[in-house]
């Protein structure tokens, strides 16, 4: 590994990967389907979040059983370690963090390239959806794991004419450790 | 020399047992490879294991000299604060332990003379667990597991653990 290599680049040349195609386009059939079950794209939204909410529970184990990393010391550094390892491992592509608040608890994660919408555009009918929602829902999840409750939205979306995907990062609580018994039960 | 119990033909003599706690202190998984002597219900023994490496954790990082936290012993740490002790050893076994950033805690019970086993906790967790428990899709997160792939792979990796 050259030295000035980025840090998702080594663990993503360990990945197994799939055809780029067939990746988008099943994500597209699900967001289609849901369309067609929900109706309404408000509902859609919801339904895409919590599919990735399932699936970053699960996915944390994944990546920090490949990914080699050490704790993060703060939550600067875990939104660092979700643009630049997590998206690469998962999606092949790296995002920035941009826009943190006075207190380091807010931050945006922007993708410029972004492999879920490729061959996408929104039709009239669908203006108010959020295609790529299930992003939110899987980092969401998979931070709740690691005892990080967050808000994860998006605020910017190519489709809608924007100019990033960009999603709000917000830091909730951290939720400290406690002996989960009674000491009488 | 004992009937190991549970044990596939062929298993290491030196394992004895192996616990997974989820986060909130269930046991997902019990495995055993030998244990003649079991003086509690397999429920109390759960407990009572897993209180012990809650308790221990908190003394350990509660006398560290150097990097030592400030708070009252068994005061609620974030996931991954503070040092954590990761094996201790008897004169009739040897416990080894590991905790992970989702807070699931692996627990390998040997014979005293084994050695050092970090990396192979390691490797129970990232090769085997994740492999084989955590990416069936029909597995519910964090609820105990039976597992046959898992309980195969689990037993053929520790024959040559030393």
């Amino acid at each position: 590994m050259p030295p000035n290599s980025r840090p998702g680049d080594a663990v993503f040349a360990n990945v197994e990967r799939v055809n780029a195609e067939l990746f988008t386009l099943t994500y597209g059939a699900i967001v289609r389907q849901l369309l067609t079950d929900f109706e309404e794209v408000d509902e859609v939204n919801k339904q895409l979040d919590t599919m990735g909410y399932n699936i970053g529970i699960r996915l944390i184990d994944d990546f920090l059983a490949k990914a080699n990393i050490t704790r993060c010391s703060d939550f600067r550094e875990t939104a660092e370690t979700i643009a630049k390892v997590g998206f690469k491992m998962f999606l092949g592509v790296t995002g920035s963090v941009a826009n943190w608040n006075a207190d380091g608890t807010e931050c945006s994660l922007i993708l410029d390239d972004n492999p879920l919408v490729d061959f996408v555009e929104l039709p009239e009918t669908c203006q108010g959806l959020y295609y790529c929602n299930i992003l939110c829902g899987v980092i969401r999840g998979a931070l709740e794991m690691v005892s990080m409750r967050t808000e994860v939205k998006f605020v910017k979306d190519i489709l809608r004419g924007d100019d990033a995907y960009e999603m709000r990062l917000k830091l909730l609580e951290q939720v400290p450790e406690e002996y989960p018994y009674k000491d009488d039960d | 020399m004992q009937q190991a119990v549970g044990a596939g033909p062929g298993s290491s003599t030196r394992m004895r047992c192996l616990y997974m706690f989820n986060r909130q202190g269930v046991c997902v998984h019990y495995h055993v490879w030998l244990r003649p002597l079991n003086a509690l219900s397999r429920q109390e023994d759960q407990k009572l294991m897993f209180g012990l490496l809650f308790s221990l954790k908190s003394f350990t990082a509660k006398m560290d000299p150097v990097g030592g936290s400030k708070g009252q012993l068994g005061a609620a740490q974030l996931q991954g604060q503070g040092c954590s002790f990761h094996s201790f050893r008897t004169n009739t076994y040897k416990l080894s332990f590991m905790e992970t950033p989702t807070g699931m805690k692996i627990v390998l019970v040997t014979d005293q003379k084994m050695g050092d086993l970090r990396e192979a906790l390691k490797h129970i967790y990232s090769n085997i667990y994740v492999e084989y428990v955590v990416k069936n899709p029909l597995y519910t997160p964090e609820m105990p597991f039976k597992c046959e792939l898992f309980n195969l792979n689990l037993d053929n990796y520790v024959k040559n653990l030393t």
